[in-house]
């Protein structure tokens, strides 16, 4: 067991955890923050992306005892004051979600593509959420959401 | 056929495209799938599975995994033997002689895929049940594999189960007209053979479920990543032994199915029997991989088709014969799943004479069963690439053949039997060909070829008709299905003025929520706010037979249309009586009776219906009413989808450009939920063409085990889509509507690889086996040139 201190959507854990614990279970299990979602067992689906220091991670691929010391956001934490983010409202709008499994890794995988490239290009949309599985939307509308995000970040 | 009049006063939300309500909880992390709920006492169970395609289990020893900490029990397939009171679920077996194992949610003599379940543990945490589930000694003895179905129905094939000498199932046919005169006095005939690679379904969310026992009652509640809760309590209860009064089902969010949740599992059957077995709650999360072996597949299917034609090009006969993969036993549909397309194998064309057969094979792989489309897309699949054979062998236009053929003049009876109820396949072909601007991309075409570009140019098309609004329960019953095809819905008007509706379908990614809330929003004149849809949960809406076969709206959603009109002819009837009126004299508009002046709204009568102080003689307190709706007909969504790649022949690579889709699916209540659907089917469809494989090595072992390297498509392999509309309403219900669940799928695989094999013909390439990957695609192209 190892001792770490993770700040999660602004508010500080110390916690005991197992070397192999994955983040992803740190979130869902020991914090109970069940909105960050696992769909693959290989990296593959983006099902779980959470923000580190601000930058998109798998945190399927992060373990736990790793994040010490640093700042994790989730979908949770995206919120403010009861209002929606602009990549969650956009993705309403523009009917980027079906069942909405994997909505969680992609919003916060568009939070962090616009955090790094404020204007992408449709072509820059794609490739960069290559690495985010959907089986429901086709892209097509998470594309446009995506476009509409951008447009009011 | 019973046509029945429009309801044409829908339409203040219905038709528009309201914001979902579905959304705001799974936008924020609210949701709550299986994976998502814990309970008191919770224990974590894993199964240990076969790594072997096909073995006979000569010992299991569950002993070490006992020892390992915060184990509480583990089974053997054989000590668990008795728990079963029938095989796990097939509710279709097509023939009076198809063969039906014993499907044991564990396997007790030998396994026969790898992935067959021979041993359980179950344990305090989710990381001690699988670490124990590795200590369970099996003993196995090895024998041969056989994958290919083909292979399996040759003598001195490996018997996947001994007890039938023959890995055969069964053959389904039906049959109509005169087939062989037809063929004899054909111009001209063509003979296809193609190959329906197996697909793996891949919801992203895995499967699962989470099982609470009640000791003291014997009630048992179980949560369930399912489509089908309702089928799901009735077979698990004749399987279990569970009553089904004491059985509730709930199907909390789930994410995504396509099929694959279409299904009864051993794994909700082991956690059901464990939990009564233990007392304490018990939980099961699939790994992905896992998965890819434990839950069911789709296709696997060699196809025959014949066309027999005038030497104008006048289809006269379609012949088709399938041999399908069934895998290692008969899940819920497995059997039936290719005969949802029997009757499509002659597409959008008016044709005189029809053969179909089907033989379904056991093989040494997991069982497949019903994948987005279901015998629809293959259909649609075979009679699309063969019209574009025919149209080559003719020397005519893809366009213009099909054009040639269409089915025209509505209700059309076609040559397999059933009745088309309405479409207009010239509209959305013209459409479509405005949408893609055909001749400019043909002259493109054309001067790439002219200047020799090593990037070839093609288009594919797809006039695609589907079947689906599963289904009137004669037919199912005709046709040896075990259940109806009705659903149910129960609307409750609450005396304060909002109004819950308890469907009977269980959606997951599909939006229920908020279609049915927009059509009972615009029947009762209330907000769509006041509307709260209820849903997958057996104990909250008992009736219903669930999601799958785009069947929501066209069965669900009647269901809940006409209870909704029983609770206006009540309300009515109240109205009359408090306003002192005859019913007859009342005008109904949006929420509001009125006559002579003075009026009555629905929420009004509602309040009045519950505190009962004023009705008419010997009416029942309350505003609340059920309805059981069993379709007549089928519906039939059509649609044509144009696939337009780049096929760069020096690599092989494809290059999906351009996707057009013009689909008529009737009476839309929702655009963004239905291009949704489209985008997302067609994608889906896309994938088969281009990238998907489930694929096996001889000796069983599934090669493509993981998402590493089965390849679901991202956002970076797809184009944006370009949809248009036309709109036939189904005369055949008052909504209009047909459906579009599965169109984009079935349309699409035939549309793409009609288009890759247009990129190449001047090359004299004419097929190219699914999917077409870069390496099949060269070699394809090496091959005609040597």
């Amino acid at each position: 067991m190892r001792r770490v201190s993770i700040t999660v959507n602004g508010a500080e854990h110390v916690l005991e955890l197992e070397p192999r614990e994955l983040l992803v279970y740190v979130l869902r299990e020991r914090l109970g923050l069940t909105g960050t979602n696992v769909g693959c067992d290989t990296s593959s689906c983006g099902a779980c992306t959470v923000l580190l220091d601000g930058e998109s991670v798998k945190s399927c691929t992060v373990l736990g005892v790793q994040a010490d010391g640093c700042e994790i956001t989730t979908i949770e934490g995206l919120a403010t004051n009861g209002s929606l983010h602009a990549v969650q409202e956009a993705f309403r709008a523009e009917h980027g979600l079906q069942c909405g499994y994997c909505t969680p890794g992609f919003v916060m995988a568009t939070v962090g593509l616009l955090r790094e490239t404020p204007k992408p290009s449709e072509d820059e949309i794609r490739h960069a959420l290559e690495g985010n599985l959907c089986r429901c939307t086709g892209y097509h509308n998470i594309v446009r959401a995506v476009q509409a995000a951008a447009a009011e970040v | 056929m019973t046509t029945v009049e429009q309801d044409v006063t829908l339409g203040r939300i219905v038709g528009t495209p309201v914001e979902r309500k579905e959304d705001t909880a799974l936008l924020t992390g609210q949701a709550v799938f299986v994976d998502d709920m814990s309970l008191p006492g919770m224990v974590w169970m894993a199964i240990v599975r076969s790594p072997y395609a096909h073995a006979r289990i000569t010992s299991v020893d569950v002993t070490p995994a006992l020892a390992h900490r915060g184990v509480i029990a583990a089974f053997s397939g054989a000590e668990l033997a008795d728990e079963w009171q029938m095989s796990l679920p097939c509710a279709w077996l097509p023939t009076e002689d198809t063969k039906q194992p014993n499907h044991r949610p564990l396997v007790v003599d030998k396994a026969r895929y790898v992935g067959d379940g021979v041993a359980v543990v179950v344990a305090e945490t989710r990381g001690e049940a699988r670490d124990a589930a590795e200590l369970v000694h099996a003993d196995y003895e090895p024998l041969p594999a056989v994958v290919d179905p083909e292979q399996a129905l040759k003598d001195g094939a490996p018997l996947v189960h001994d007890e039938f000498g023959t890995n055969h199932c069964y053959t389904w046919t039906l049959s109509a007209g005169e087939v062989d005169e037809e063929f004899a006095n054909a111009g001209v005939t063509i003979k296809e053979r193609y190959r329906q690679q197996r697909l793996i379904p891949n919801a992203i969310e895995p499967r699962g479920v989470l099982v609470q026992p009640f000791p003291a009652t014997g009630e048992l509640t179980m949560w369930s990543a399912t489509q089908v809760p309702h089928i799901a309590r009735v077979t698990l209860s004749m399987v279990t032994g569970v009553p089904e009064a004491k059985l509730r089902v709930v199907a909390p969010d789930v994410g995504g199915g396509f099929g694959s949740k279409l299904n009864v599992y051993a794994e909700e059957a082991l956690a059901l029997v464990l939990a009564r077995r233990l007392g304490r709650p018990i939980k099961w999360i699939e790994t992905r991989s896992e998965g890819y072996q434990a839950t069911t597949h789709g296709r696997d299917q060699i196809q025959e088709i014949e066309l027999a034609a005038t030497s104008e090009g006048n289809i006269r006969a379609v012949r088709a014969r399938l041999t399908v993969g069934l895998g290692a036993y008969l899940q819920l549909v497995t059997a039936g799943t290719p005969l949802l397309g029997a009757w499509l194998y002659g597409g959008v064309y008016d044709i005189a004479a029809y053969d179909f057969e089907c033989t379904g094979v056991f093989t040494t792989t997991t069982p497949t069963d019903a994948y987005r489309g279901a015998g629809r897309p293959e259909a649609t699949y075979a009679i699309e690439r063969a019209v574009d054979a025919l149209a080559r062998k003719l020397g005519k236009d893809p366009v213009e053949l099909r054009r040639l053929n269409f089915i025209r003049g509505f209700p059309k009876t076609i040559a397999s039997g059933l009745t088309i109820d309405s479409g207009d396949y010239d509209a959305h072909l013209d459409a479509a060909l405005e949408l893609l601007d055909y001749d400019e991309l043909r002259k493109e075409q054309a001067g790439r070829r002219g200047r020799g570009d090593t990037k070839e140019l093609g288009i594919g098309f797809s006039t695609y008709l589907e079947m689906c609004g599963l289904a009137p329960s004669r037919i199912l019953g005709a046709i040896r299905y075990g259940a109806g095809g009705w659903d149910a819905a129960t609307i409750r008007f609450l005396p304060t003025g909002t109004v819950q509706v308890l469907i009977g379908t269980s959606p997951h990614g599909q939006s229920h929520e908020t279609t049915i809330s927009q059509i009972v929003a615009d029947q009762l004149g209330v907000d769509y706010d006041e509307v709260e849809v209820l849903h997958g949960d057996t104990a909250v809406a008992p009736l219903g037979m669930d999601t799958y076969g785009s069947r929501s709206l066209t069965v669900g959603g009647l269901a809940v249309y006409h209870a909704a009109e029983r609770i206006l002819a009540k309300a009515r009837k109240i109205a009359a009586h408090q306003l002192e009126v005859g019913e007859n004299d009342l005008e109904y508009d949006g929420g509001t009776f009125s006559a002579n002046g003075s009026s009555l709204t629905t929420k009004e009568l509602a309040l009045q219906a519950w505190t009962a102080h004023n009705l008419p003689d010997g009416m029942e307190p309350g505003l609340e009413a059920t309805y059981v709706f069993d379709p007549e007909n089928f519906s039939w969504p059509a649609g044509t989808h144009i696939a337009v790649v780049e096929v760069d022949t020096e690599t092989g690579a494809v290059d999906l450009i351009r996707y057009v889709a013009v689909d008529d699916v009737g009476k839309v209540i929702n655009p963004n939920v239905v291009d949704g659907q489209i985008h997302g089917g067609a994608t889906q469809g896309i994938a088969q063409a281009l990238w998907e494989e489930a694929v096996y090595d001889e000796d069983g072992n599934l090669v493509t085990g993981s998402m590493v390297n089965y390849l679901v498509p991202s956002a970076a392999e797809l184009p944006s889509f370009e949809l248009g509309r036309t709109e036939t309403p189904s005369p055949t219900n008052p909504l209009g509507v047909k459906g579009v669940g599965e169109t984009g799928t079935i349309a699409a695989t035939a549309a793409v690889m009609n288009a890759v094999v247009d990129a190449l013909t001047p090359r004299g390439v004419t097929d190219i086996e699914m999917p077409a990957t870069p390496e099949r695609v060269w070699r394809a192209i090496e091959e005609v040139e040597r």
